[in-house]
């Protein structure tokens, strides 16, 4: 437990840092490096011929779709002949058809569900081109939607920020440099960084093995910092290679916490400081109030998967084994119980989709909090757009929360009316119906039944677990689901898809309303969005929205296992 | 109960109420209400599945009794639905009933060409000319174009003193259904029939024209969205099951998602508008629309005159203060004997502050009778009387006594200081040519009513008073009253300049108003409450209008605002809190059969799986009558901060609302299992 605190600990400060630096890129405020940096980016801008004029919501959101979509249609392109291409010494061939679809939706929408084995299925070319520089792009689309939004929740009119601008910036003031940072760590840690081709040796056994290794570092830092978490190899962050040590998957924990939290840090400076610069503030009451909030929930998840790790599998238990360590089934000894449970808990609630041990040997419960946590895509949530859906979250609460007082729902002085509240609801409607519908479509036809390799309750968790993972934009598997087929090809990577594009391109709507909106009055009559009452109503509304939307498919899945195991 | 003492249920409104809850079966009526539109499907489907019980599934041919069942539970669940909007338009109905009837048997004397020709009031048109005179009924809402006369006005306003109209001014509005009580007015017809103010509040209050309110439409988006989410969750549970080899019955699944989606709030919607509007015609406060009396729920601002609203508008004497060398008692006797025969609001105050002070004169019948009377005119500014053995009262304003007088003591000036700057008026008093002191006259501020700002401003409420006193006098009435702010010297320009700065700063404003040039201004505000004494074009410019003409009223509409959307919250919550009790009736229910570890959920200990179903499916019914009470009455309103208020309603209706399903799924259980078991389901 001690090792998850420590963690913990560390992490506040660094997000604190983190989201006043986020605040700053975002507002264009002046900081450390601005010369280096406004050198570098007026190359970028001049090359590429943007024009930095700021955008409407409309504009902004059409920017990044069509940006989005010319970065898909060159990845594909590359997947489908890397065979032919340079960089490529262990001669991996093309990507089939269908695979290269999900891969390539999987990539741009920073979901990084992988049907494939980096180590079988990409070329060094296709690992750099299409997946690295995927990861840079998606998170910082992400981003900068995010800040897109943020900034319109604070703003007075809806044409404000440039996506271009935005994207480039997150690029070359964040995810560069930490990448950068991270990157050297994690080789001082024994990540490989290499052109060469595989090693092919012989065991002890004499049984020939290839030793699988390429540019991994290089990905290793930006799947975390981008919340992206595709794996160089088929097994992740488990394997030796590319997360040899204890610190460094601490530091992959951290880093793939940083940014999401903090988004909201960053939110919350930028609505205490829309009144007035000089406050002093480390994040703003009405951040404290939402990362809280997150935050409790993300501690509920890391204390219960924990917990039911340590108890360990009653029936291994049954049969005369010592479990005093826990389920250590589908774990690495080197992490341990609790570096396992942080990191399940982490990766799933900000959704990076990263793992360094196998979900699906998770026990029952242990194995419902990720899936629960992707299932909410609030808690936190990855590359920026996490902050998005929690915000849904938040404007729904106070929309009720209004009402038991007497007032007309408003936040931030902005009135919350008929047309934002179907919008809002189309928002927190998208997620379910990709789960729960294309669950339901895969439990019914044989392409989908064909990839479900347990029977029964697990069977369906995988089901489950798998589209919640492609509609969070999550990407961890609980593995074990036998993927790559037509079906599971198509349908996972049609639910990342609508998982990413509808949400957002329905929150950028409801800012850009909001945006230009009239500014209503706040007084001590108005609903408080910031203190422990509130909080509370928010925690409340999430779980318990959540629960009663996915009560059903989880009593079915986990709890059923939980309590066949338990009986 | 509280409520019937306000007539919640007569014989008379349940019976029609009942009757038109069937009528309300309607599928295209029910349309309007989404929620218990998808209740009203599930149901035919499950009369179908009672008549051919294999209909949708081989092999259910047992299930025709338990789908019978269900039936008539989700039957019973829309017509409570019914009823309650049923019984909330009837309410209104019944208060609107008497005023229908004094309505419809109004003949007119129309002028066509210099005759008069008789004509039933409903063939009135606009611009038309008609006299009425005394003892008719004013047969439509018109301006008086001619002559004077006094009108019973009680129909509307329930107050019986009549009030006098005439041509121009801020009297020349008359309502149609009152009564001229003496000489004649001829009329101009301003509104076409059933267009009339009487016919809008009619089917207003009826609910009959009732349009979704903004914040109505906004809730039902919720709610709609709900019952997508729970509609999603019930479709797709079933293939799951179905891969899981456990069989459900359609009529399970369907009384699945009664309970799930939010009937509750679904089928109390539309009762708790026209309650709130009903609540506010208790008031005798016509809104023109919801919309209106949803705004007063978020009013930053509150804007109110000083006379009448915040004062009772005549200035009443409070003390009297002795010049040097004249005693107390002098002085009062002096000031009592001149106001003898003072008729006017101020000369009754002097009488009773005299006698409050214990003054006893004698024989006061036989002074008055002997003395002679001097009454207040605008050349001498002074009245008072010459008693039987010449002496002269006299009280006025300074200036006029001081030329009387044949000396100014030295401390009066000193006095008059006092008074003035303390917001009063002073009113000298002499004895022949005698200066003997000052009256200390002074606008009383209404009871209570510091008390209802200091509420208002628990609220988030500002006040701010606009009179036509000079600072000075302003600022002392403001202290006295509590307002947080004030306008003096205000003219009816200022009034809509302060309620655009409020706007600016993003505030809602109200305020009251009653003349012609209030009518901008009334226009202007969020909430503008127009006095039914006054003008036609106030009124026009409201959108709300009080019978009474009691300005202060507005405060009790604010809260009958809060009240409204309070209600609605409180309900939605309570709503959606109730369904994690229900799903751990029905989920380990319906699971059972498949997976016998379910069993440990059961948490309520129910009976059997339907039991347990059709437990949590009659709960979702009869809370909704059970309920009918709190979306008439409205959630109890106290004025305190928004913290406080939503900690309160939370733990009500949220926390309440997760445990009472509870227990009423388990009394139901109770008393429904070995019913069940009786007839062998």
């Amino acid at each position: 437990m001690w090792q998850i605190t420590i963690v913990l600990l560390i992490y506040l400060p660094l997000v604190l840092i983190a989201g006043r630096y986020l605040y700053k890129v975002t507002m264009k405020e002046k900081m450390w490096g601005d010369g280096f940096f406004n050198r570098v980016e007026s190359i970028i801008y001049k090359l590429s011929a943007i024009k930095q004029e700021e955008m409407t919501g409309k504009q902004y959101i059409f920017s990044l779709l069509f940006s989005n979509a010319v970065m898909i249609a060159i990845g594909y392109f590359i997947l489908r002949i890397q065979s032919s291409l340079f960089l490529n010494p262990n001669d991996i061939g093309n990507m089939e058809t269908t695979l290269s679809f999900n891969t390539i939706i999987s990539f741009m929408t920073n979901t990084n569900l992988q049907h494939y084995s980096g180590e079988s299925g990409l070329s060094y070319l296709s690992q750099m081109l299409v997946i690295i520089f995927m990861m840079f792009t998606s998170a910082a689309s992400g981003y900068a939607v995010c800040m897109a939004f943020c900034r319109r929740l604070i703003a007075k009119t809806d044409v404000l920020g440039n996506f271009y601008v935005d994207f480039v910036r997150v690029i070359t003031r964040i995810l560069l440099p930490l990448s950068f940072v991270v990157s050297l760590f994690l080789v001082s840690q024994g990540v490989p960084q290499t052109f060469k081709e595989n090693i092919t040796l012989t065991t002890i056994e004499h049984k020939q093995q290839d030793i699988a290794f390429g540019p991994i570092a290089a990905m290793e830092s930006i799947k975390h910092l981008g919340t992206n978490g595709g794996g160089f190899n088929g097994a992740n962050s488990s394997t030796p290679f590319e997360n040899p040590t204890v610190l460094s998957n601490i530091v992959e924990i951290l880093s793939m916490m940083l940014l999401p939290g903090a988004c909201v840090v960053a939110l919350g400076l930028m609505i205490t400081y829309r009144k007035n610069r000089n406050h002093k503030a480390l994040i703003g009451k009405q951040g404290t109030s939402i990362f809280i909030a997150m935050s409790v929930i993300f501690l509920i998840g890391i204390a219960v998967v924990y917990a039911s790790e340590s108890a360990g599998n009653p029936e291994i238990h049954a049969i005369g084994i010592d479990d005093s360590t826990g389920n250590m089934e589908g774990k690495e000894t080197r992490f341990g119980i609790a570096q396992s449970s942080l990191f399940t808990a982490a990766t799933t609630a900000f959704t990076t989709g990263t793992v360094n041990n196998m979900h699906d040997t998770l026990t029952p419960l242990g194995g419902l909090v990720p899936l629960f946590n992707m299932m909410l895509n609030v808690v936190f949530g990855g590359k920026g757009v996490g902050l998005m859906n929690m915000m849904m979250y938040v404007l729904l609460t106070i929309f009720i929360a209004c009402l038991m007082i007497g007032r007309t729902p408003q936040f931030l002085g902005k009135k919350i009316e008929a047309k934002e509240m179907k919008l809002i609801a189309l928002c927190i409607l998208i997620h379910p119906t990709i789960i729960l519908g294309f669950s339901a479509l895969a439990v019914t036809t044989a392409g989908g039944v064909a990839g479900i390799t347990n029977p029964g309750a697990h069977g369906l968790s995988q089901v489950l677990y798998e589209f919640a993972s492609s509609s969070a934009n999550n990407g961890s598997g609980f593995e074990g689901l036998a993927d790559n087929s037509t079906f599971w090809n198509v349908t996972t990577g049609l639910a990342m898809f609508f998982g990413r594009y509808t949400s957002i391109v329905l929150q950028i709507a409801i800012a850009s309303l909001l945006a230009k909106k009239l500014v209503h009055n706040e007084s001590i009559g108005t609903l408080n969005t910031t203190n422990a009452t509130f909080t509370v109503f928010l925690v409340a509304i999430v779980l318990v929205v959540g629960a009663l939307t996915f009560l059903p498919s989880i009593a079915l899945g986990p709890i059923t296992e939980f309590l066949q195991l338990n009986s | 109960m509280g409520a019937k003492k306000n007539g919640l249920l007569t014989k008379e409104i349940v019976a029609t109420s009942f009757v038109s809850a069937f009528k309300k079966f309607n599928p295209i009526y029910m349309l309007k209400n989404p929620v218990m539109f998808v209740v009203e499907i599930g149901f035919f489907l499950v009369v179908l599945l009672s008549i051919f019980p294999s209909l949708f599934h081989a092999g259910e041919e047992d299930l025709r009794l338990y789908n019978g069942i269900v039936a008539v539970v989700l039957f019973l669940t829309i017509l409570f639905a019914n009823f309650a909007e049923s019984i909330a338009q009837g309410r209104g109905r019944a208060q609107v009933a008497t005023l229908k009837k004094t309505k419809s048997s109004t003949s007119a004397r129309v002028i066509i060409d210099d005759h008069e020709v008789m004509k039933q009031a409903s063939e009135l048109r606009h611009g038309d000319i008609v006299i009425v005179r005394a003892g008719e009924t004013i047969p439509n809402d018109g301006e008086v174009i001619d002559g004077i006369a006094t009108v019973d006005e009680s129909a509307i306003t329930g107050e019986s003193a009549p009030v006098v109209k005439e041509r121009g001014g801020d009297f020349s509005s008359v309502t149609g259904g009152t009564i001229v009580t003496s000489d004649e007015l001829t009329i101009k017809i301003t509104s076409l029939p059933g267009e009339s103010f009487l016919d809008k509040m009619i089917s207003l209050i009826e609910g009959a024209n009732r349009k979704k309110t903004p914040n109505e439409i906004a809730l039902s988006t919720l709610l709609v969205s709900l019952t997508i989410i729970f509609l999603l969750v019930v479709m797709t549970l079933y293939p799951m099951l179905q891969y899981l080899n456990i069989d459900i019955s359609v009529a399970t699944l369907i009384a699945l998602t009664v309970c799930l989606i939010p009937t509750t709030i679904g089928g109390l919607l539309s009762a708790i508008g026209i309650a709130g509007m009903d609540r506010v015609t208790q008031f005798n406060v016509i809104a023109m629309n919801g919309k209106a009396v949803e705004a007063c729920g978020d009013v930053d601002t509150l804007i109110l005159d000083k006379t009448g609203t915040i004062t009772h508008g005549n200035r009443m004497a409070t003390a009297f203060l002795p010049v040097t060398g004249v005693s107390q008692e002098e002085l009062t006797k002096a000031a009592y004997l001149s106001s003898l025969t003072d008729d006017t609001p101020e000369g009754k105050s002097i009488i009773t502050l005299a006698k409050e002070q214990k003054l006893a004169v004698q024989d006061v019948e036989q002074i008055i009778q002997s003395s002679e009377h001097i009454p207040f005119t605008a050349q001498t500014r002074m009245s008072g009387l010459d008693t039987a053995d010449g002496v002269r009262y006299r009280k006025g304003a300074y200036d006029t006594i001081k030329k009387e007088s044949k000396a100014v003591p030295g401390d009066l000036e000193k006095l008059i200081h006092v008074v003035s700057n303390e917001g009063g008026t002073p009113l000298v008093v002499m004895k022949n040519e005698v200066i003997l002191g000052v009256i200390y006259l002074k606008d009383v501020v209404k009871s209570g009513l510091k008390e209802r700002f200091k509420q208002l401003r628990e609220m988030g409420i500002k006040t701010i008073m606009c009179t036509g006193d000079n600072p000075l006098t302003a600022a002392s009435i403001a202290k006295e009253a509590g307002v947080d702010g004030f306008i003096a010297e205000s003219k009816p320009e200022d009034k809509i300049q302060v309620i655009r700065d409020e706007q600016n700063l993003g505030k809602v404003v109200a305020m009251t108003g009653d003349g012609t040039n209030d009518a901008p201004a009334l226009a202007q505000a969020d909430v503008g409450m127009a006095m039914n004494s006054g003008t036609n074009s106030a009124k026009e410019a409201a959108n709300m209008i009080d019978l009474d003409s009691d300005p202060t009223k507005i405060i009790e509409v604010v809260e009958i605002g809060k009240q409204l959307l309070m209600t609605r919250g409180a309900l939605t919550t309570f709503s959606i809190a109730n369904d994690i009790a229900k799903y751990f009736a029905i989920i380990p229910a319906i699971l059972l059969v498949g997976i016998p570890e379910m069993n440990r959920l059961n948490i309520m200990h129910l009976e059997s799986s339907t039991s347990a179903i059709l437990s949590a499916l009659v709960f979702n019914a009869i809370i909704i009558p059970l309920l009918i009470p709190v979306a008439m009455k409205g959630v109890q309103y106290k004025a305190m901060s928004s913290s406080k208020l939503l900690i309160k309603n939370s733990i009500i209706y949220g926390v309440g609302g997760a445990i009472v399903p509870f227990i009423g799924i388990k009394m139901i259980d109770m008393i429904i299992a070995p019913l069940l078991k009786m007839i062998g389901i």
